[in-house]
């Protein structure tokens, strides 16, 4: 919860007006994001530790309720994927 | 599939050319065999001006391209690749400088990287000096590029090495992944030659054999797991030769799906060896990108399904592979419509077959493989 979460060096995160979508863009690739990926990753900023991130999630989305699992588990397979660093 | 626009019938179904790449000049310092330039390159020396240049850029990226990549020949020797490089991050591309590393200082990699540049690839053409200077052609090349390797990565940019692998260093792969761990690299390209241009002229030269392949898929695959074990980012890509394969590559996703090449001269092609195709192609000087991609004659040629003979047009994974790649279609049936014979469904499997078979019993050694230089190509253009 304490840890913070940085975009990987060469990585890059935008708002694609043609796509209607946020991608995440490196090294000759590129994936398109769903909507609860953007949010979460728009959140990444290689200051915000996990728990401020969650915060931050629940109090703009109040809809969505509990958001703890669903960021984890977000963030456990975007480090799997090489997408994001944990420090 | 049956919804994709037809030749000459374009539709709201066609998306949009996602990546763009700019091979800004066919001028190059080294002369690898497994060059995918066209033959006569030294017959094409008219390059577009930087103006035209950003034009594309920019046409490119309202049309919603979001990769783009610089290369060429060798993109660092146009002088105008620092203006190039700031008007692509300008316009919000992620861009991708694709070079040999010669003519690379450590001052260029970094005032690149000021001015916006993403991300460089390295390539290589083998583990050691000897075999790497035999392969360029050129007796200094691989000091050099270790050199602008290290600098890649002390100035911050994702490492990405490729090696393009033939039958004279395939026997190398744990050297060259050893290799690339010590350099820290990021992702490494392990790419067997594609047989267009000069490689498809050198192919008996170049194609390892069955048994080759199977040695170095294991190596690779070992290696993988260990990385794999002791948590190493570095990632493997290893593109094997769909000559061995039974079932073709989906060429570029789809004939004018998301890729589009500009070559040095302006024209305009779904892929970057379409060139070599009998079909008319246009050009960024004489019309604009967006009729290029949705309205053009040669980009609509081989979109859709209904060009298909048999095999493919009856066939249940027409829409997986598309009939695989249109240039390979060419050069080995020498009709571009036929099905990639790479498919053992195509009449034509046999001249795949026959390369196999060619592959185990290949004796040429380096020196007797064309190297792509002006002069070989000045041959081919008069021949
Ligand atoms: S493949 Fe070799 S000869 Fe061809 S452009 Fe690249 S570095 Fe130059
Ligand atoms: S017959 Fe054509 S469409 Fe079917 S698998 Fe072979 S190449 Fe692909």
């Amino acid at each position: 919860m304490t840890r913070v979460p940085r975009l990987r060096p060469g990585f890059r995160f935008q708002w694609e007006p043609v796509q209607d979508s946020h991608v995440l863009l490196y090294p000759e690739g590129m994936v398109k994001l769903n909507t609860s990926a953007s949010a979460i990753l728009a959140e990444v900023d290689g200051h915000r530790p996990v728990a401020d991130i969650i915060a931050r999630l629940e109090q703009n989305f109040p809809d969505a309720g509990e958001l703890t699992d669903d960021v984890c588990e977000f963030l456990r397979d975007a480090q799997q994927k090489h997408w994001i660093e944990l420090q | 599939m049956n919804d994709v626009a037809r030749p000459g019938h374009p539709s709201h179904t066609v998306g949009p050319p996602l990546w763009l790449l700019a091979e800004l000049t066919y001028r190059c310092p080294l002369q690898c065999p497994y060059c995918s330039n066209p033959l006569d390159f030294a017959d094409q020396s008219d390059e577009l001006t930087t103006e035209e240049w950003v034009s594309v850029l920019r046409q490119g990226r309202a049309m919603g391209a979001a990769q783009l990549g610089f290369s060429g020949g060798e993109p660092l020797v146009r002088q105008d690749l620092p203006e190039l490089i700031a008007e692509a991050r300008h316009l919000g591309y992620y861009s991708n400088l694709i070079t040999s590393g010669i003519g690379l200082t450590e001052q260029k990699v970094r005032a690149f990287r000021e001015a916006g540049l993403d991300h460089i690839q390295v390539s290589f053409q083998a583990s050691d000096p000897e075999l790497n200077n035999a392969v360029a052609g050129s007796r200094k090349a691989f000091d050099q590029k270790l050199a602008m390797a290290r600098a890649v990565k002390d100035a911050g940019y994702p490492m990405v090495l490729n090696f393009v692998i033939h039958r004279h260093n395939i026997h190398q792969m744990t050297d060259i992944i050893s290799l690339c761990e010590r350099l820290e690299a990021d992702y490494v390209e392990l790419a067997t030659c594609q047989y267009y241009g000069w490689a498809f002229r050198n192919r008996e030269g170049l194609m390892p054999s069955a048994a080759q392949l199977e040695q170095a898929e294991r190596e690779v695959n070992d290696y993988r797991g260990q990385l794999a074990q002791s948590g190493s980012a570095m990632k493997l890509i290893f593109v094997t030769p769909d000559y061995y394969e039974i079932r073709p590559k989906a060429c570029m996703n789809g004939w004018g799906s998301m890729f589009l090449t500009v070559a040095p001269d302006g024209t305009a092609l779904p892929c970057h060896s379409a060139r070599l195709l009998p079909i008319e192609f246009p050009n960024t000087r004489q019309m604009a990108l967006k009729s290029i991609w949705y309205e053009s004659p040669g980009f609509n040629h081989y979109r859709g399904d209904s060009w298909m003979p048999e095999p493919c047009r009856s066939c249940d994974e027409k829409g997986k592979d598309f009939g695989g790649c249109r240039c390979q279609a060419y050069l080995l049936t020498g009709n571009a419509d036929n099905a990639d014979p790479v498919c053992d469904k195509s009449p034509h499997h046999d001249r795949i077959l026959a390369a196999r078979r060619a592959a185990d019993h290949a004796t040429a050694g380096l020196e007797d493989l064309t190297y792509r230089n002006t002069r070989n190509s000045r041959l081919f253009f008069r021949s």
